[in-house]
């Protein structure tokens, strides 16, 4: 029974991101990718489950060096999409000539 | 904390997490977004720290801190031009980390078949996108060539090697051990696997590549979620995985080509294209100023040598100099342009041009006729009118930003080599295009001081 709840889990997250993404225009797909990449750093909850839990030598050493991947994701992950779309501006009215 | 009231918080950041992509679909709410989705994060990582099965933290720590600091300099050294390279290698970590997070799992007591089966999926799938994520880099960074490597019994080789990873899969299965010698053959199939995957696509076809592999890093977390029975690795990891998909299929369509076909095959020397000939007319980087300094509407058209030649800035500084001037000035960004989905957007905006100037194909084709300068930088393939004539072109189909058809073009260009495709390009000889030999950047630096 758990698998078919997780199943329906995935099938609703697939629809609803399917749903999100469409809507992100050509503009920002570097930093949805980042974004994106970022999120896919979740897997940190689990490598700290296995990291901490004391199961042995080895699953403490498998669950460490997956925090340590995991964390370069997050941290790098959001860090650099927000230098990204920070640099995305909308015109100022003030300057001269052209059309918005 | 108990289960319950942690499984309510992971609620609260799958929360975070969808508002946050949506906040992403529009660049005035992009930044609030990426922070949304941040603080979903904070809280998934916070409340599993007070899961009871976490008794030591020494180790925790140190992990954490090795990787936040490689992720923050990261994060704050790289240029944008290598943003593909740096995005090419999170997704790689991202895979790293599930296919850990997977093989740690397998120490866990009472593990279902059901559980070791989505584990060796969180194992292949991160390995595979581990080493794939690494040639990615390496083709993108150039630190090996970008060519499509592609040898005889290339798909006989890849044959036999998914029999073989199906093959230890099942045995594994049959008979899981955290010193299964199936377990290690797996292992090393799926980073052979990564590798096998990504050597025959070549450096043209590399946005479709990150966009598969950032899904296939989502994927590897939503195994890895099955593998430990967590709802918030489940969410997660799917919304990315379904985000790489679009990205990948809206990649694919605007290179008119099937997944399958940028997956397994290099530019095919199938078709012989129409030779082109005719004569080039070059111009100077003087006669160039004087045609723009008339122009009523501007549009750029950067592609992948902007980025190589750094000319954005200077980009930007001539686009500023025609609107002082009075002239429209937009910029035509092809979907594929570059190395990675958005990759000109981003250096445009790194240079300060307003995100409103940034037109898509779709939007400036209809009027493109009304332009009366169109000035391709760097681009090739994805403005050469054969896509749309030549039935015999390799890239005939794909749709491409109709610069022939704006009153002049000219075309920034170091020579007359041809574009990644190895077509030929009608563009060059056409009655309304000008060529302005040399390096994009000092030839626009020039046009800028004449216009001066």
């Amino acid at each position: 029974m758990e698998a078919v709840l997780l199943g329906m889990v995935l099938m609703l997250s697939i629809f609803l991101g399917f749903e999100l993404i469409f809507k992100v225009p050509a503009t920002l797909h570097t930093p949805l990718m980042s974004g994106a990449n970022a999120i896919s750093g979740i897997t940190i909850v689990g490598a700290l489950i296995s990291a901490g839990a004391e199961l042995g030598m080895a699953a403490t050493l498998l669950g460490s060096l997956a925090v340590m991947f995991a964390t370069i994701n997050v941290v790098g992950g959001y860090l650099v999409t927000n230098r990204m779309l920070s640099m995305f501006k909308k015109k100022d009215s003030g300057q001269p000539g052209g059309k918005a | 904390m108990s289960i319950e009231l942690i499984n309510i918080w992971y609620i609260v950041a799958a929360a975070l997490f969808i508002f946050g992509l949506k906040q992403l679909g529009s660049p005035a709410t992009a930044v609030r977004g990426n922070m949304l989705s941040s603080l979903g994060m904070v809280i998934a990582i916070a409340v599993t720290l007070f899961n009871a099965e976490i008794i030591s933290f020494q180790w925790i720590l140190a992990a954490a801190a090795v990787g936040a600091i490689i992720g923050y300099v990261a994060a704050q050294k790289i240029a944008m031009t290598s943003m593909p390279e740096m995005v090419a290698l999170f997704n790689g970590s991202g895979g790293i980390a599930s296919l850990f997070v997977g093989w740690a799992a397998l120490y866990n007591v009472g593990n279902t078949t059901f559980t070791d089966i989505t584990i060796i999926i969180s194992i292949l799938i991160g390995g595979l996108t581990f080493t794939g994520s690494i040639l990615a880099w390496g083709k993108l960074s150039e630190v090996m060539t970008s060519r499509a490597i592609v040898f005889g019994a290339q798909r006989f080789f890849n044959a036999a090697l998914l029999i073989a990873l199906v093959g230890c899969s099942v045995m594994f299965c049959l008979d899981p051990s955290t010193t299964s010698p199936y377990l290690y053959a797996i292992i090393a199939l799926s980073f052979l696997f990564g590798v096998m995957a990504v050597l025959p696509i070549g450096g043209a076809d590399m946005p479709v590549v990150i966009s598969l592999l950032n899904s296939y890093s989502g994927l590897a977390a939503c195994a890895a979620g099955f593998a430990i029975n967590n709802n918030i690795l489940i969410v997660a990891g799917s919304m990315v995985g379904a985000a790489g998909i679009i990205l990948t299929n809206i990649m694919c369509k605007a290179m008119n080509r099937s997944l399958a076909n940028v997956l397994f095959s290099g530019f095919g020397a199938v078709k012989e294209a129409t030779k082109v000939e005719g004569e080039v007319k070059p111009i100077s980087a003087e006669d160039a100023g004087l045609i723009l300094e008339a122009a009523q509407s501007v549009t750029f058209v950067p592609g992948y040598g902007m980025a190589v030649a750094q000319a954005q800035h200077v980009v930007r500084e001539l686009g500023e100099l025609l609107e002082e001037n009075g002239a429209e000035v937009t910029y035509a960004i092809h979907p594929v342009a570059g190395r990675m989905p958005g990759h000109m957007n981003v250096l445009l905006a790194e240079a300060n041009v307003p995100y409103d100037q940034l037109i898509e194909m779709d939007d400036i084709n209809p009027r493109i006729d009304n332009i009366d300068v169109a000035v391709v930088i760097g681009a090739n393939d994805v403005v050469n009118p054969a896509a749309r004539t030549d039935e015999n072109s390799p890239i005939h189909g794909m749709p491409i930003i109709n610069v022939d058809q704006a009153r002049t073009v000219f075309v920034l260009k170091r020579s007359m080599a041809s574009g990644f495709s190895g077509a030929d390009n009608p563009l060059f000889f056409g009655e309304n295009t000008r060529m302005l030999f040399g390096d994009a950047k000092e030839s626009l630096s020039k046009v800028i001081s004449d216009f001066k």
